[in-house]
């Protein structure tokens, strides 16, 4: 792990994007508390589960009253997508022992983003260590940060927190729907979640739509 | 123990779980199409669902209230290409304005 700390482009993207990208773990935090996590098990979730869609799932589903199962079982699922960027990262990275473990935590959407974007092995290192640690940072604090905020309010909804949680799944989502297809099956994954809502015990609306993405995913 | 505490923990362990096999296992394993295709749904369709229940459902009941309003703002947010710390506070603002004033 070299990394020299020279200001040039790809230490300037690493480390705006992962401000950026911290900033948003005080959404995190204050969602966790109003779910009704302790400010220790919601900077927990930060630091042991490190993957922002995740995260944000097992506080919804426990928040809304899931099974710690359907928690565990959602978040597992979203966070299939970090296999596949070790699977990308790991012919650059070329680490072992330790260094592999600190490496594969940091594995994100952003470090590979970050990496995938650089000419040369070289950079795409840096990139990759540059915004993983970064946003490890940042998101960490700043999580603390918005548990602290949070713990401090009474009723949620008077600040409005109550939307935060879906603005930040909408946040999450949006980048993912890059075609028609996409957007109309989003839009059956939300139906089949809402008629599900009234029947089932909660957490199950949301695992049940991954069918969706196992029908619409078998053929091309 | 508690069940956030069972969540927190096993949801932790999972999540490395994941991102250690990707470094570890040979990339034929994962390097298939419907695999990848199927792969990139998952996300979508979960966090759908998840826009869907937290925006209407209060317990097991539907209903339409002042967290509706924050992600009609949010939706438009992220359609003016706002940041996500924006779309995130314009929702809680519109919401908490709708809920403190009716």
């Amino acid at each position: 792990m070299s990394i020299k700390p020279t200001n040039d482009a790809v230490s300037r993207t690493s480390l705006s994007v992962a401000f950026t990208v911290g900033l948003y773990g005080a959404a995190f935090g204050a969602a966790g508390v109003t779910a009704g996590f302790t400010i220790l098990q919601t900077c927990l979730l930060s630091l042991l589960l490190f993957s922002g869609a995740s995260q944000f799932a097992v506080v919804g589903i426990m928040g809304a009253g899931g099974s710690a199962l359907s928690a565990i079982a959602t978040a597992t699922l979203l966070g299939f997508r970090n296999a596949l960027y070790g699977l990308q990262m790991a012919p650059i990275l070329k680490v072992t022992g330790l260094k592999k473990v600190l490496s594969a935590q940091i594995t994100i959407d952003e470090s590979t983003a970050v990496a995938t974007l650089q000419e040369n092995d070289v950079d795409r290192r840096r990139g990759f260590y540059l915004t993983g640690i970064g946003v490890y940072i940042f998101w960490n604090s700043f999580t603390y940060l918005g548990a602290l905020g949070a713990s401090a309010i009474g009723d949620p909804a008077v600040w409005g927190l109550d939307a935060a949680v879906p603005a930040a799944f909408c946040g999450l989502v949006w980048p993912r729907l890059k075609s028609k297809k996409q957007f109309l099956i989003s839009a059956f994954a939300i139906i089949l979640a809402l008629s599900l809502t009234p029947l089932t015990a909660a957490g199950i609306p949301i695992i049940t739509t991954v069918i969706l993405a196992i029908i619409f995913g078998w053929r091309k | 123990m508690s069940s956030i505490w069972i969540a927190v923990i096993g949801s932790s362990i999972t999540a490395f779980l994941n991102k250690y096999i990707g470094h570890s296992v040979p990339e034929r394993w994962l390097d298939r199409p419907r695999f990848k295709r199927i792969n990139t749904l998952v996300p979508i369709v979960l966090l759908s669902a998840l826009v869907g229940v937290q925006t209407f459902a209060t317990k097991k009941e539907l209903v339409i209230d002042q967290r509706f309003a924050g992600v009609i703002v949010a939706l438009i947010a992220l359609k003016l290409k706002a940041s996500f710390p924006i779309v995130v506070a314009s929702a809680a603002i519109t919401s908490a304005a709708i809920y403190n004033l009716f």
